[in-house]
């Protein structure tokens, strides 16, 4: 039994190490679609044919892709993430300090996020047709319609310049306060919660509702218990795997949202490194930001599969 | 009487929420049409101050250069609509050929097909359109072809799950027995029988198509200068927001009022094609 368990976790975080270097491929196949290269675009449109030739040798452009390919991932496996084109900057120290920035911003979203969304989505059930749960579907409605700049500048208008009582750029330095961390990215964790939450609420909501139509809830109804005892009680311990996967999967919706949510927030974050350097066409560092999105990205949803497994005993058992 | 009564009596089977979505859509699809004709100033002029509030004069105020907010929405109307209509009838076109191909033919193609659409989709199409922008020239071909093909992989999976079960129906036996080819099946045999689950999704496809679209330009990424649609809009003024200059909150509002109302007209389509199968939900 515990073995197979075990079995089971390994061969999806396996499967998740596969999709993982195929990623990778597709990261850097991405990047090498077009003609024109990485020395033309260093030196822009006047270089001398020379002095292409001279730095193409120089950062090992005349290898064949594959060779290329393999050098990277070598350097990415070993901590190696290269240097930035437009600074020349080492990828990997540049990113850490960012990457705690944005796991700190999505982790409060989702302390947040997530009971809120349960709890919503379990009163959605109980007052199932009813105002309430019509007034959660249109707020729902709207929000997966939002565009997430739309959610975060009325913040911005409200909150930080009508009222003014949180900052409207969030500015984050090293050693910075706890208190004054979390005031700063107060509107962004919120625009995120908001960007999230509508669907995370309507899947939970649908979750439940799939449980509540099985034979021992109307067996529940029959002998009288009240209705949020039945979802106390008898729906919700089944409904907990698919709401874990339910919010495992939003959470990945998250790497989504903060790419945005830190731009409009001028966020020091992962999001913000990326869209910059997309600009400067600064291809090392789209690559490596590019493969670690996609790292959290797959790692979350393999974490997804393995508390569905854990959590309900029935997938355990394939047929 | 009997003449008038007819459509009065069709009307109120319409919901509310339709009705508005549908209005709504008109009056965008109408704006984006007949642009040059009812903005009042053409796309670049510059007609005052910066940023000057609403007036009689200029509706929605001007932007940060000083052009008249309203005409610019209208235009951006345009520009919008345009390319997410063509994303969205490139990603439909390829999504579905291919989902049906896979689906007829099988074997090594619906595989080698399957799984790297799997692959393309367990990337946010955010991120890894980000990485391909990153070497592609900024131009709106690109940009359509961009979002067109990432978009196709959702397409392709819920056409390739309704041809798998069309394929195997009596009529497409029948028509592979008389030796049609593979293009009569899928033009002739499964496109007509899977036209209504895909005509729902086009709606949905359309409003991630105006979303991503506006993402994409609000990160500069998209639509350039001078060319605006509504997301490059909300990035040109976004500055004034901490001023307390709501300029950007405008074309952001029209997104999203964009997407609401395709949003409730999709709805509305796709609960009456259910029930008049006689089917769910009713």
């Amino acid at each position: 039994m515990g073995t197979s368990l075990l079995k089971l976790v390994a061969q999806r975080v396996a499967l998740g190490i596969l999709l993982l270097f195929a990623m990778s491929v597709l990261i850097f196949v991405g990047t090498q679609i077009l003609p024109g290269d990485v020395a033309q675009s260093i030196l822009g449109q006047q270089a001398t044919p020379e002095s292409l030739a001279n730095l193409r040798e120089q950062l090992g452009l005349n290898d064949p892709a594959y060779v290329r390919y393999f050098r990277w991932l070598g350097g990415v496996l070993t901590g190696d993430l290269g240097k930035a084109l437009s600074s020349g900057q080492d990828i990997a120290t540049s990113i850490r300090g960012r990457l705690w920035n944005t796991l700190f911003l999505a982790f409060w979203s989702a302390i947040v996020a997530i009971p809120l969304a349960v709890i919503l989505g379990l009163i959605a059930v109980r007052y199932r047709n009813g105002f309430i749960d019509k007034l959660i579907s249109g707020l729902a409605l709207a929000s997966t319609s939002f565009p997430e700049f739309f959610i975060g500048y009325l913040l911005v208008y409200f909150f930080a310049v009508k009222l003014q009582w949180f900052p409207g750029i969030s500015t984050v330095y090293d050693g910075m306060p706890f208190l004054e961390r979390m005031k700063a990215i107060a509107l962004p964790a919120t625009a995120l919660t908001l960007v999230v939450l509508a669907h995370m609420m309507r899947m939970t909501r649908a979750a439940i509702l799939n449980v509540m139509q099985s034979a021992y809830i109307e067996t529940a109804e029959l002998k009288g218990l009240r209705p949020i005892e039945i979802i106390r009680r008898h729906a919700f311990p089944n409904a907990i795997a698919p709401v874990i996967n339910v919010v495992m999967l939003n959470l990945a919706y998250l790497v989504v949202g903060v790419v945005v949510v830190e731009v409009i927030f001028v966020y020091p974050g992962m999001g913000q490194f990326l869209v910059d350097h997309v600009t400067k066409r600064d291809v090392p560092v789209v690559q490596a930001v590019g493969l670690i999105f996609a790292a959290v990205y797959i790692t979350l949803n393999i974490i997804a599969d393995v508390a569905a497994i854990v959590a309900n005993p029935r997938l355990r058992h394939p047929k | 009487m009997s003449v008038t009564a007819a459509p009065v009596r069709r009307l109120p089977r319409i919901p509310i929420g339709a009705a508005i979505g549908l209005v709504l859509t008109a009056l965008f699809f109408f704006a984006a049409i007949f642009a040059p004709l009812i903005a009042p100033h053409p796309l670049g002029e510059i007609v005052g101050d910066v940023w000057m509030p609403m007036s009689s004069e200029h509706w929605f105020g001007t932007d940060n250069l000083g052009r008249d907010l309203l005409s610019r929405m209208i235009y951006g109307a345009r520009t919008t609509i345009f390319i997410a209509v063509l994303a969205t009838a490139l990603s439909f076109t390829l999504g579905s050929i291919l989902g049906f191909t896979a689906a007829v033919v099988g074997g090594w193609f619906d595989m080698l097909m399957s799984r790297f659409v799997d692959l393309l989709m367990s990337i946010p199409t955010l991120i890894f359109a980000l990485v391909v922008l990153s070497v592609l020239p900024s131009n709106l071909i690109t940009l359509i072809m961009v979002m067109g093909i990432l978009d196709s992989t959702r397409v392709y999976r819920l056409s390739r799950a309704v041809a798998v079960d069309i394929n195997v129906m009596d009529f497409v036996e029948a028509a592979k027995l008389r030796g049609e080819g593979r293009a009569w099946i899928i033009f002739r045999e499964i496109l007509p029988n899977a036209l209504s689950p895909l005509v729902s999704e086009l709606g949905l496809r359309f409003i991630y198509a105006v979303l991503f679209l506006s993402s994409l330009s609000f990160l500069g990424l998209g639509v350039q200068p001078p060319e605006a649609d509504w997301g490059g809009m909300v990035k040109e003024n976004k500055d004034g927001i901490v001023f307390g200059i709501a300029a950007a909150l405008i074309p952001a509002a029209a997104i999203a009022a964009l997407a609401i109302s395709v949003n409730l007209v999709a709805d509305w389509v796709l609960n009456r094609t259910t029930s008049l199968k006689g089917g769910r939900g009713g």
